[in-house]
């Protein structure tokens, strides 16, 4: 047996240095949920094409609607280190509550909701059929393949540069905007919240930490200011280890890419959106050693801890 | 900007598209992606005196106005408005325009030094400039930091990498005054790979390095970076300002006799272009000695499988 494929421990001695199927993490979820019960909540926000649910864990010491900091990961299903990094994250957030001064003076203001797996049809499909597969498993009529390319999904220059309409595409936006179930339950639940101040999106790999837009290379208004947030975010990653990442719109730092979600949520009032390639920058890609999971989260959670840092001092009001 | 300004842009736009000239910059592979339609009244700042184009500030286009022959080359260039622009000049080495051309660089690098114990890949792009040439093909001069992935011993170098133009295409060819690498360690490690592997018995086989989880078996990474090395020859010839290439992973290698004091290989990979994000199934024969280095032949692009569910083997 390899010793990267470890048996999956029951409760708190998950182990957050290997790759784990969808029933195990679902299953570590709720463990979560039950050692920390004053903070987590386990909420279901909708189901997957296939039926799956979706949870959403929300962090949370209290207040009504509380301004809120929304971060998910896998939303690409192979890219398997933005899940991994997502769960020990999440762990690292309940077990520093309490103990790091700066992360509990956040959540006694605002609120942190974490989708860890945004496409689990996709994911789960990566586990038993087809380790790069990136899109949802929706079906597409008149069409043998099957998927759309759920970060090209958004309402936000939909069908522009950067997508496909070929379903046989990896790029394929869907037939029309939010018509993946995956991204209409996120987007339901930002929109009955509308008091989100941050919205963040894990991917792999390349090592970027990017802002908006993706569906055009004209500077955003604040670019300026999230720029300044993004190096200052990405000195703090790369003091643990020394990973380098650059730092810059979607549009100008990797491609054009229409109806993405930071795309969507800078666009409807979220200004502090940011978008994440995690490690490596092409040696082992996708397919990522187990053993780099962990140094992985750790150093991204120096960025991630800045960035929301950084939203909790800078607070505003967004006309809508 | 002035009105007259606009009207002239328009003019310069629209004119262009009359022409049949492609003014609508695809710039990402055709089969996958639509070509941006054209918006002749989107508004481009354009300076009052001429501005060189420059990537790094600001992805509106400045087009100088001041002499016809500037009009003329504006016409030129590939315009696709708000979207792409095929820039020229100096370029921000950290955008894609300038990381692409040098991540064929490294493709280039690897078919010429490659070797089981020699992987190159891009750590850093220091400077980048673009031309264009007479001939619709285009000129990347580049400053880059490479990295070998097996020592991690780091070297800068320069480098020119042409990509031909017109509906052909063809290649880009690349020069660098990169001389090889600069520790000579890895021979013995080679010649002990080398007279390992020269049977005509036992020949070596594996699959999926690495596998799901990253891992590569004990043994097998020479043979994981041989056809990191070997798929640099496909990624070479199929690279375009379009394109960036990675391999994926290594589905397959098989050993064949050697010939010719040849080690020879079999291999199957898979290719992830990041640009259209697709996954390209290719089959190689990798051919390698410690004096004649990899080289590769008989490339096979095989089709994309949709209605395939192969198990993944782990």
């Amino acid at each position: 047996m390899k010793e990267s494929e470890a048996l999956q421990r029951s409760g708190s001695e998950y182990n957050f240095g290997s790759y784990q199927r969808l029933e195990a993490i679902y299953n570590w979820m709720d463990t979560l949920v039950a050692e920390h019960p004053k903070l987590v909540t386990k909420v279901l926000i909708g189901s997957s094409y296939e039926n799956r649910p979706m949870y959403v864990l929300k962090f949370s010491t209290g207040g009504t609607n509380r301004p809120a900091i929304w971060i998910d990961t896998g939303i690409h299903a192979r890219e398997w280190v933005s899940p991994a990094t997502g769960i020990w994250t999440a762990n690292k957030i309940a077990v520093d509550y309490g103990k790091d001064a700066s992360l509990t003076s956040l959540l006694n203001t605002m609120d942190i909701y974490m989708l860890l797996l945004a496409n689990p049809d996709g994911y789960s499909y990566t586990h038993d059929n087809d380790r790069m597969w990136r899109k949802t498993r929706s079906r597409s009529p008149g069409s043998n393949c099957r998927g759309a390319d759920p970060n090209r999904n958004w309402d936000s220059g939909f069908g522009g540069p950067g997508t496909s309409r070929n379903p046989c595409s990896d790029l394929y936006h869907g037939p029309s905007a939010n018509s993946e179930v995956e991204v209409s339950n996120v987007v339901n639940l930002i929109k009955a919240h509308g008091n989100f101040k941050s919205f963040i999106s894990v991917h792999a790999y390349s090592q970027l930490l990017m802002y908006p837009h993706g569906y055009s290379c004209k500077d955003i208004p604040d670019m300026a200011e999230l720029d300044t947030v993004g190096q200052a975010a990405v000195k703090k990653l790369a003091s643990l280890y020394g990973t380098r990442y650059e730092v810059g719109s979607i549009c100008k730092i990797i491609y054009p890419a229409s109806g993405g979600s930071i795309d969507w949520a800078y666009d409807t009032g979220i200004k502090y959106s940011f978008a994440f390639e995690l490690r490596d920058t092409g040696l082992s890609g996708f397919l990522l050693p187990a053993n780099q999971i962990i140094p992985t989260a750790s150093e991204t959670w120096l960025a991630l801890k800045h960035i929301m840092e950084y939203v909790r001092d800078n607070p505003y009001y967004t006309q809508h | 900007m002035s009105p007259a300004l606009m009207r002239v842009l328009r003019v310069v736009v629209l004119l262009s598209a009359v022409r049949g000239a492609p003014l609508a910059t695809v710039t990402l592979p055709p089969v996958i992606l639509e070509p941006v339609p054209l918006e002749p009244v989107a508004p481009v700042p354009v300076p009052s005196e001429p501005v060189r184009v420059d990537s790094g500030a600001d992805q509106n286009i400045s087009i100088p106005i001041n002499t016809e022959k500037q009009q003329q080359q504006q016409q030129q260039q590939q315009v696709s408005l708000d979207v792409d622009v095929m820039l020229t000049g100096e370029l921000n080495p950290n955008h894609y325009p300038a990381r692409r051309a040098a991540q064929v660089v490294l493709h280039h690098l690897n078919t010429r030094y490659g070797s089981p114990y020699w992987w190159g890949a891009l750590r850093q792009v220091h400077k980048a400039t673009a031309e264009a040439l007479g001939d619709s093909g285009r000129k990347y001069s580049l400053e880059v930091t490479l990295q070998d992935q097996i020592s991690g011993t780091k070297e800068t170098c320069t480098a020119e990498v042409v990509f031909p133009g017109g509906p052909a295409g063809g290649p880009p060819q690349v020069t660098t005054s990169y001389e090889g690498k600069s520790e000579i360690n890895t021979q013995a490690q080679e010649e002990a790979l080398y007279n390992q592997y020269n049977t005509s018995q036992n020949l070596l086989s594996g699959h999926n390095l690495p596998d799901s989880y990253g891992h590569v078996a004990p043994g097998m990474e020479p043979f994981w970076h041989l056809g990191g090395v070997a798929s640099s020859f496909v990624m070479l010839k199929e690279s375009s300002e379009n394109t960036l290439y990675n391999m994926a992973q290594v589905v397959s290698v098989t050993q064949l006799a050697t010939e010719n004091n040849q080690l020879r290989f079999n291999y199957d990979v898979l290719l992830h272009e990041m640009v259209s994000q697709e996954i390209i199934h290719w089959k190689l024969l990798a051919s390698w000695s410690p004096q004649e280095g990899v080289k590769a032949s008989q490339m096979e692009l095989l089709p994309k499988c949709h209605h395939c569910e192969p198990p993944q083997e782990h």
